[in-house]
């Protein structure tokens, strides 16, 4: 089972041009920034929109404007988990579920959908109207409502950015399980980096309707090739293994983080969290390291300086900072980041 | 000053069928014979115009949502022309469209021997002409408003057209179709000028409440002024049943 689409799009001036194959059983994410052509992509592949072009799935042609073949939207068993869930206001949290089995004619809908939402933890949740729902909540009803149709290509539309920061963490834990537990083809669309990191196991990158780069994720950020790509590669990421209090990375250095739970993780640390000083600082920081400047990059009221050390970093700083210290490449530094800026997110 | 004049304007009127209702004849001017056939007329011709505004109003609104162009601007004017129209025009139109030489009453009176004007469906077909463009005009807006997402989420799911319409659309545009069905039910219970036209004035067949009152006027003023204040105080239970979606602040 795997997707091959080829969508061509034109809307105005704007023109969506992507070729796209995706296996079953691997997540990929389209990511892009805001208006890259994203959503008018998922929406081309569940067929809400009329494309120029090919999609086949699973070995069954959906469409093809050569032969003008268009299967309908409710005919493709194409899931689609939109931002900001849509769950329906007048149905409760049950009836949401069963809706797409009794759109099957399931004459068990109910019992499904209830099995769905024990499994889920959410069974309590079953009589609630979906404005009684938290943010986290919602969205893990909307993906249940259609995970609940086994559809055979799962879309999701920025599945984390429409929630709080504070339970993003969580939320993605929980997509990642039933992401993995999913057998159909998984298509992700974001514009947040670390959503199609920690989520997706290649990306493709979008700009202007176009595809950019794709590749796992190691590789894209590796070696940018647009300044989408590059802002995103300006995230510190390090992949290590989480132990409790720190993740251990494994050219051996250690970086405090609180939760940073058990098994194979990736730590993140913004430049801004990043701080330079002259001598050995003393005080709170945790994540302590003395390290060398590599070089320093002027980007108009930031100076973002690379440092190499036993957790390599690039800190983001003002020119007068740069200037007070007499930075420049070669120069010892001693890096310090407070253990609550570092977010661990399981890989 | 010109406010405080156009508010008086208003009030006047009310003030006047308050100050001169013979009170003490209320309870049997409304239990007489004449007035119970009368409201009874009126209810059943205001409800089944409303049903039929429903039946083929909604589907309008929704067809009108989603056409564009000259094709919706030409069924819109059709749509909300008998909100303008003169109700009498409205009548007379009907009465050539569907009376005995009418266009569509000819070929209905040789081929079935159907006759409709001057009968209950006929006052029923008035209402209905008046007032369904009230509901259509609500829904429509309703429509409008609605994120089409949510229809669109559930075909994702697989829903088709039928269950979409009859498990998404309608019951989110409950609120439209509600405060339209009102607004509707209000204009047909009120309608003189079309009924009396094309239905005439049949007391027990066709005489609603405001035919009535008008026939009443010149021979039996009090029932007429009662009958008024029937009709009035239904006008300001809808008001204060609709406040919420009419009136002041939320």
């Amino acid at each position: 089972m795997s997707l091959n689409a080829h969508i061509k799009v034109r809307h105005n001036d704007f023109t969506l041009d992507v070729q796209l194959a995706v296996d079953a059983g691997e997540t990929v994410a389209i990511l892009g920034p805001n208006g890259a052509g994203k959503t008018t992509l998922l929406r081309a592949l569940s067929g809400l929109i009329k494309i120029d072009g090919r999609v086949e799935l699973a070995g069954q042609v959906l469409e093809d404007s050569a032969t003008r073949l268009r299967v309908p939207t409710e005919e493709r068993h194409v899931g689609l988990v939109f931002q900001d869930h849509v769950l329906f206001p007048h149905l409760n949290v049950l009836d949401n579920v069963a809706f797409g089995l009794q759109a099957q004619r399931r004459p068990d809908a109910k019992q499904l959908a209830r099995g769905w939402l024990e499994r889920a933890g959410l069974a309590e949740k079953a009589g609630s109207m979906p404005r009684e729902l938290s943010g986290g909540q919602a969205q893990r009803v909307a993906l249940l409502r259609t995970l609940a149709t086994e559809p055979r290509l799962l879309l999701l539309d920025e599945p984390l950015s429409a929630l709080d920061v504070t339970i993003r963490a969580e939320v993605r834990r929980e997509l990642s399980r039933q992401l993995a537990s999913f057998g159909g083809v998984r298509l992700i669309v974001t514009h947040d980096p670390l959503e199609a990191i920690t989520l997706a196991d290649r990306l493709v990158v979008l700009e202007n309707g176009r595809v950019v780069q794709s590749g796992t994720p190691e590789e894209v950020t590796a070696r940018p090739r647009s300044r989408f790509v590059a802002d995103l590669a300006g995230v510190n990421l390090v992949r290590g293994k989480g132990r409790g209090d720190h993740v251990e990375l494994t050219s051996g250095a250690s970086v405090a983080a609180p939760d940073a739970g058990e098994g194979d993780v990736f730590a993140v640390i913004h430049p801004r969290a990043v701080a330079l000083y002259l001598s050995r600082p003393e005080g709170t920081p945790r994540n302590i390291w003395q390290g060398e400047v590599e070089d320093i990059d002027l980007h108009g009221e930031r100076v973002r300086v690379r440092v190499k050390g036993p957790v390599p970093l690039v800190a983001e700083v003002t020119p007068a900072a740069v200037r007070e210290l007499g930075l420049q490449a070669g120069g010892a530094v001693w890096v310090a980041v407070k253990a609550t800026e570092v977010s661990v997110y399981p890989a | 000053m010109l406010a405080a004049l156009g508010l008086l304007f208003f009030l006047l009127p009310l003030a006047g069928l308050l100050v001169r209702a013979p009170w003490d004849q209320a309870v049997a001017g409304i239990t007489s014979p004449e007035t119970v056939t009368a409201l009874g007329l009126s209810l059943f011709c205001s409800l089944a115009a409303t049903a039929v505004s429903l039946v083929l109003g909604i589907p309008l609104a929704l067809v009108l949502s989603r056409t564009t162009g000259k094709v919706r601007g030409a069924m819109r004017a059709l749509t909300t022309l008998p909100m303008v129209l003169p109700p009498v025009v409205g009548g007379v139109a009907l009465l050539l469209a569907f009376g005995r030489r009418g266009l569509v009453g000819s070929f209905l009176y040789q081929a079935f021997g159907i006759q409709i004007p001057f009968t209950t469906t006929a006052a029923v077909m008035a209402e209905t002409f008046v007032a369904m463009p009230f509901l259509v005009i609500a829904v429509e807006g309703g429509l409008r408003s609605l994120d089409p997402r949510y229809e669109e989420a559930a075909r994702a799911l697989g829903a088709r057209g039928w269950m979409v319409f009859a498990r998404v659309t309608v019951p989110l545009l409950r609120p439209a179709i509600f405060s339209g069905a009102v607004l509707c039910w209000a204009r047909a219970l009120g309608e003189f000028g079309a009924t009396i036209t094309f239905a005439g004035n049949f007391p027990g067949r066709t005489q609603t409440v405001p035919i009535a009152v008008y026939v009443a006027l010149e021979t039996r003023p009090d029932s007429a002024i009662i009958l008024s204040l029937i009709l009035l105080a239904v006008s300001l239970a809808i008001l204060v049943g609709m406040r919420d979606r009419w009136l002041g602040e939320p």
